[in-house]
C-alpha cells in the first residue's frame, strides 16, 4: 500500500512557477537536501510567510498550471526535503508534474470544485489530507467535516510511485 | 490517419509503451550543463551505476555560471568535467570554448531533423527549430536518459501553429514568439508540442525559428517544431555534406519527418502578423504582453542583450544597427553576451563588438548568466531590466527586481534612451 498524508497549504494562486519556488540562486548547490530552507522563500503572496507557513505541512494545495517555468527538479526537492510529499492542484506543468513522480512523490489534479471546497474548508480550520494511491482515494479532514475525493492516476504513473521513482523503474524495465 | 511532426518521430523511436499511455522514446542526444546535471552524475554514482549509456550521443557544457563565481559553481564545473573525461565524452565544452547549450549545441551541428533529445533545461525546445522534438526535463529524467539513452514522454498531442502575412521592419522572430505566447497563454500548450508553420515561419532563419521554437515552453509546450526545409538544410550542410550526395538528397531524406497533409492536429490556430507592433512583456508572466509604444517611457536600469533566446549574431547584428554610433543613456548599465564563442568572434570580425563598447555597453564572455539572475548582470532589489530573454517571472535575474522581455531591436533603442522605446527599424 503505497499513501501519503499531511496537514495542507493552500496557496490561493495560479501559475506558481519554479523560480518561486526554489530561486535560481540556489541552484549552484549540489546535495538536494540543501534546497530545504529555500522553498519559497521569494514567493509573494498575501499573508504567506514562507518561514511560518512550511512548518509540519506535508501537502500542498493550489490553483492552475502549478511548476511552470524552469525544469529545476531542485523544486521537488526543496518540497521533499520540507516533508511535502504531494501537490494538489488544478492543473500542473509538464516537466514539474513529470519530475514529481520521478521523485516517487504525487502530484495530484482535481477539478476547480474539489479544489474550491479544499480551499474553503482550509480556511475555517486545519486541513489534514491522506492520499491512498493504491484506491486513488483523498480523505480529507477539516475540523468536523471529513470528506472523499477520488483522483485518477495513470497505471504508469502509479507504478513510478510505487517503484520509488523513474530510475528504478528503468533500471528494472530498460 | 495522417501523422504530424511529432508523431512521426515518436514512432521511430519507440522502445515501450508501457500501460499503453506513455511512450518510452530512444534518444539521439542528451545534452547536459553543470546546473542540473552533477546532481544526477552523483546520484548515479550512488547507486553503483555510474555509466552512459554511449559517449558519443551526449554532448556537455559548462554554460551557466562560467567562469565559475566561487567555489560552489567550481565544484558544478569539476564534477561535470570529471565525468565528460572518465566516461570520454569528446563533446565537453569548457571555458573558452563554451557558451549557452541552445546557440552552441545546434551550432556545431548536433541536431538533425527527426531527433529525440533531452536536457534538463526547459529552454531545450529551442531544438524543435530543426524539426527535432526536443524537451526540457528534469534531473531523474537526464539521469535515466544518460544510463539508458531512453525517456517517457505522453501521446504527443499536437497544436499546429500557422503564422501568416508578412513582417513589418523592425518586427522580429521575438515579437512573433510573445504574439503566441500572448494569444494562447501561458498554459496554453501545455502537455502538447507546437508545430510552427506558415510563410512567416518559411521565411525565417534557422536562427529566427531558434529564437521561437525557444519560447514554447513559455506556453507550457513540450517542444516547439518547425518543419524541415530548404533553410534547415543549408544551415546543417558543413556537417552533413558527406551523408549526401547534394542538398536536395539530404530534403528528402528529412522530408520523412514532414506531417502528412491529412496529420490529425489537437488544435490549429492561425495568427496573422501583417500589423504586429515590437512587443513587450509588462508583468510577471511571459503571456503579459504589449505594444512597446503602450509601454514608451517606463525607465530601465538595465539592458541585457543575449541568452538561448537572442544571444546569436543575426541579434547581435540587429542590435549593433540600432546602437552604431550612438552611446547609451547615462542612466543606464547595458550588457551584450555573445551566446557563443564563435557568433563572439564574428561579432568582433563584423565590428559589431567595437560598435557596442563605443556605445557604453559593458561585453561578456557567453554564458547564462544574468538571465536566471545567477551571475554576470544581477539585478538589486527594484531594479528594472529590459532583456532579450525568455522569463519576467518575479525575481527572475535578481530578487525583487522587473523584466521587461524584448526583442533585441528593442532592448538596444531602449539602451539609448534609458526608457522602453521602438526602435528605429520599426515606422509606423
Amino acid at each position: 500500500m503505497t499513501s501519503f498524508c499531511g496537514t495542507t497549504l493552500c496557496l490561493d494562486r495560479s501559475d506558481i512557477n519554479t523560480d518561486e519556488i526554489i530561486p535560481a540562486r540556489y541552484l549552484t548547490e549540489i546535495e538536494k537536501t540543501a534546497m530545504g530552507p529555500h522553498l519559497m522563500e521569494d514567493l509573494e503572496l498575501e499573508g504567506f510567510d514562507p518561514k511560518q507557513d512550511l512548518k509540519e505541512i506535508g501537502v500542498l494545495v493550489a490553483r492552475r498550471n502549478f511548476g511552470c517555468g524552469s525544469s529545476r527538479e531542485h523544486a521537488p526537492w526543496a518540497l521533499e526535503a520540507n516533508g511535502i510529499h504531494v501537490v494538489i492542484a488544478e492543473s500542473f506543468a509538464r516537466i514539474f508534474y513529470q519530475n514529481m513522480f520521478n521523485c516517487g512523490m504525487l502530484a495530484i489534479t482535481l477539478n476547480t470544485k474539489q479544489i474550491d471546497r479544499l480551499f474553503q474548508a482550509a480556511a475555517v480550520s486545519p486541513l489534514h489530507v491522506a492520499v491512498d494511491v493504491d484506491t486513488g482515494k483523498i480523505q480529507a479532514t477539516a475540523g468536523p467535516d471529513t470528506w472523499t475525493i477520488p483522483f485518477a492516476l495513470t497505471g504508469f504513473e502509479k507504478a513510478l510511485v510505487q517503484a520509488g521513482g523513474w530510475v528504478e523503474y528503468a533500471d528494472q524495465n530498460y | 490517419m495522417g501523422k504530424t511532426i511529432a508523431q512521426k518521430i515518436f514512432n521511430s523511436h519507440l522502445v515501450d509503451q508501457p500501460f499503453g499511455e506513455v511512450n518510452v522514446l530512444r534518444l539521439d542526444r542528451v545534452f547536459c550543463h553543470e546546473i542540473t546535471t552533477p546532481t544526477a552524475i552523483q546520484d548515479l554514482v550512488a547507486r553503483g551505476r555510474d555509466r552512459v549509456f554511449d559517449p558519443d550521443k551526449i554532448k556537455a557544457v559548462i554554460d551557466h555560471v562560467t567562469p565559475a563565481k566561487d567555489a560552489k559553481t567550481a565544484l558544478q564545473g569539476k564534477i561535470l568535467r570529471d565525468w565528460a573525461r572518465r566516461h570520454a565524452i569528446s563533446d565537453f565544452f569548457d571555458i573558452g570554448r563554451n557558451g549557452v547549450c541552445h546557440a552552441i549545441f545546434p551550432e556545431k551541428g548536433f541536431v538533425r531533423p527527426g531527433f529525440v533529445i533531452i536536457m534538463g533545461d526547459s529552454h531545450t525546445c529551442t531544438h524543435g527549430a530543426f524539426g527535432a522534438f526536443a524537451a526540457g526535463v528534469g534531473t531523474t529524467d537526464l539521469a535515466v536518459g544518460i544510463l539508458k539513452g531512453v525517456c517517457a514522454f505522453k501521446k504527443p498531442d499536437t497544436l499546429k501553429i500557422e503564422i501568416i502575412g508578412t513582417l513589418l521592419p523592425g518586427v522580429f522572430a521575438k515579437d512573433v514568439i510573445l504574439e503566441v505566447i500572448r494569444k494562447i497563454t501561458v498554459n496554453g500548450a501545455t502537455n502538447k508540442v507546437i508545430e510552427f508553420c506558415g510563410p512567416v515561419v518559411d521565411a525565417m532563419s534557422m536562427e529566427a525559428r531558434m529564437t521561437m521554437s525557444n519560447m514554447a515552453v513559455e506556453a507550457g509546450a513540450t517542444s516547439g517544431i518547425c518543419r524541415p526545409d530548404r533553410v534547415t538544410v543549408e544551415y546543417l550542410w558543413p556537417f552533413i555534406k558527406d551523408d549526401y550526395p547534394d542538398r536536395q538528397a539530404a530534403l528528402e531524406n528529412f522530408s520523412r519527418f514532414m506531417p502528412d497533409a491529412d496529420a490529425v492536429y489537437a488544435e490549429h490556430k492561425i495568427i496573422d502578423v501583417k500589423n504586429l507592433p515590437p512587443l513587450v512583456t509588462f508583468g510577471y508572466k511571459p503571456d503579459n504582453v504589449k505594444p512597446v509604444s503602450d509601454m514608451a517611457g517606463t525607465r530601465v536600469d538595465q539592458v541585457y542583450i543575449g541568452s538561448c533566446t537572442n544571444g546569436r549574431i543575426e541579434d547581435l547584428r540587429v542590435a549593433a544597427q540600432v546602437v552604431r554610433g550612438e552611446k547609451i543613456a547615462e542612466s543606464v548599465r547595458a550588457i551584450v553576451s555573445p551566446a557563443t564563442p564563435e557568433v563572439f568572434s564574428q561579432a568582433l570580425e563584423e565590428g559589431l563588438i567595437k560598435i557596442f563598447m563605443d556605445a557604453g555597453f559593458c561585453v561578456t564572455n557567453p554564458t547564462c548568466g544574468a538571465c536566471l539572475g545567477m551571475s554576470n548582470g544581477v539585478l538589486a532589489s527594484g531594479e528594472v531590466a529590459a532583456a532579450t530573454t525568455n522569463r519576467n517571472f518575479n525575481g527572475r535575474m535578481g530578487k525583487g527586481g522587473m523584466v521587461h522581455l524584448m526583442s533585441p531591436a528593442t532592448a538596444a533603442a531602449t539602451a539609448l534612451t534609458g526608457a522602453i522605446t521602438n526602435s528605429h527599424l520599426f515606422e509606423n
